[in-house]
């Protein structure tokens, strides 16, 4: 599908060489001295076209990022980067190297280490502003497919861009110099798409921090002028305000990764003095809806995208979504532009904003050596704004506990480690070979206590 | 409660079985805290705990003894190296 519209569009969008990109803890850093940055990394990258950008510092990664774009690299954007999923990695694109600004990192890649010079060095493109093929693929997004191999999802830069705006839009950032503080990495979709892209196409700066604790998410308000948005999940969000912190206000919340329930978004709205937008997005479609939970369940499209039931099936199309794909979530349209979702489709795993799918994880388990047979599920006992743990039951009669999760945790993100993880001499298999829910329950309640 | 400006052994060994049972219940753990070795890893290899899990304790670190972790100004490594590193750190911060 093509889109009218010009053939490459800017990077960043702000209107000046002094606009602000960026907060670091000794200051703003302005867009001149950003493409200094990007100009002066973009030199002296590897020749290998994938890059898996592991920089922690958000504005590090975020001129790498740049840097790539320029040199016309691809960013990986996988969800864990455990030992097993970086051979997987490799399998895919074996030229890739790995951009880290952390000299102990254990990444099992060609590593290029990001160094910051005390002065951006000058150079003839110092200013330039690079500007990005429409069609230039940014990044691959990988999300666990059922066959133990990650599907790779092209990104490029046109509809990321048209995303983004209709982001910017309906976040009402859209001509003011917001600052956006992220609690969620910018390796993630959602810190890729809503910590670093949302600044840089829209004239907004990034802090160049990720704060983790909620004394560090006040500090991180604190540092930065206003207007500033605080970028973060239901789980941050309820530590943030169970911890009793003094919390500076912010001009507005965004929430995503996870449903967050009304109650939360109110007392959060109340305690930072600002709306709370949530977004509803996937890998496939991108940012999909947004609602105002405090005010409403009811979730609203983005700008030019539509729902299309067909078959019993939910299809988002038009706007950012280049191909018609199918929500595989639980979705109810209601009215114009507007849908209710009533559930997570019950393959998907999505834990403190890292997604999988039971699929994956159980052929993970099951290519452990000495593992006879063995299955992860979601407990029933979901909490609402907290964080529930996958519960696995195996059969491995030659396995001990130890070894077992050692083996996992080298294949799966130690978030989708099994809690409990409980020993069986079989599986509760029915006739047809499926495991009945209400079977795996009752062998947790019986078998998963008093381990 | 009061504390003492150097704690004694006995002090550290009765908050080390305290700030175990902390974190047994803030993770809902299969394990009773007396069997968490002190000098064990808490992440990886030892008692497992992840990014997720570290907020979770100190969360409730920080509502029982009084006083905010922050990452930028402490090594946060260190600190949750294992239990006896944690309990140590209570002890040196506590307001209650």
């Amino acid at each position: 599908m093509t889109h009218p519209g010009p053939a490459t569009l800017p990077l960043p969008a702000h209107a000046t060489p002094d606009g602000v990109v960026a907060w670091r803890h000794d200051g703003p850093v302005t867009v001149e001295r950003f493409l200094g940055d990007v100009w002066h990394l973009a030199s002296g990258l590897p020749g290998g076209e994938h890059v898996l950008n592991v920089c922690a510092d958000r504005y590090r990664f975020t001129v790498g990022l740049a840097a790539s774009l320029v040199c016309g690299k691809i960013s990986l954007l996988p969800s864990t980067h455990t030992p097993e999923t970086v051979r997987q990695l490799l399998a895919f694109a074996p030229d890739a190297f790995c951009l880290t600004d952390s000299p102990a990192c254990d990444i099992d890649l060609p590593q290029h280490h990001f160094f910051e010079s005390a002065v951006a060095a000058p150079s003839p493109e110092g200013c330039a502003v690079p500007m990005i093929d429409v069609d230039q693929i940014v990044a691959y997004v990988f999300t666990s497919g059922s066959t133990g191999t990650p599907m790779p999802h092209p990104k490029t830069w046109g509809p990321l861009v048209r995303n983004i705006a209709a982001e910017a839009d309906r976040l009402g950032l859209v001509g003011k110099p917001f600052t956006l503080i992220g609690t969620v990495p910018p390796q993630h979709m959602y810190g890729f798409e809503s910590t670093v892209l949302l600044a840089l196409l829209s004239g907004g700066a990034i802090w160049s921090g990720r704060p983790f604790y909620p004394a560090d998410i006040a500090g991180a308000l604190d540092a930065v002028p206003r207007p500033r948005v605080l970028v973060s999940t239901p789980f941050h969000l309820r530590t943030l305000l169970a911890a009793d912190a003094t919390v500076p206000p912010a001009d507005l919340v965004v929430s995503a990764t996870a449903p967050l329930s009304g109650n939360l978004a109110v007392a959060v709205e109340s305690q930072l003095q600002c709306p709370l937008i949530e977004i509803y997005g996937c890998t496939e479609t991108g940012q999909t809806a947004t609602r105002r939970t405090a005010e409403t369940a009811e979730w609203q499209l983005m700008r030019g995208l539509r729902l299309s039931v067909e078959d019993g099936k939910v299809w988002a199309l038009g706007g950012h979504v280049e191909t018609p794909t199918v929500l595989s979530d639980i979705i109810e349209p209601t009215s114009g532009d507007c849908f209710l979702l009533h559930g997570r489709s019950a393959d998907l795993v999505n834990i403190a904003g890292k997604r999988s799918s039971l699929g994956y994880l159980n052929h993970q388990l099951n290519a452990i050596p000495g593992v006879v047979d063995g299955s992860f599920f979601m407990p029933d006992d979901e909490q609402s704004d907290g964080v529930t743990r996958l519960t696995a039951v195996v059969v491995a009669p030659d396995l001990d506990r130890a070894t077992l999760l050692q083996a996992l945790r080298e294949r799966i993100d130690p978030l989708f480690l099994p809690r409990p993880l409980i020993f069986a001499d079989a599986l509760p298999r029915n006739a047809t070979g499926k495991l009945p829910r209400a079977a795996l329950e009752e062998l947790r309640r019986t078998l998963g206590s008093g381990e | 409660m009061t504390q003492a400006a150097t704690p004694s052994s006995a002090d550290l060994d009765a908050l080390r079985l305290e700030v175990a049972g902390l974190v047994v219940e803030a993770l809902n753990l299969d394990t009773a805290p007396e069997s968490i070795p002190a000098d064990d890893s808490l992440f990886g290899e030892g008692l497992g705990l992840d990014s997720i899990d570290i907020l979770e304790v100190a969360l409730v670190v920080s509502k029982r003894y009084g006083f905010q972790l922050r990452a930028d100004n402490e090594d946060n490594v260190k600190i949750f190296r294992s239990l006896r590193s944690l309990t140590e750190y209570v002890a040196a911060n506590r307001t209650k």
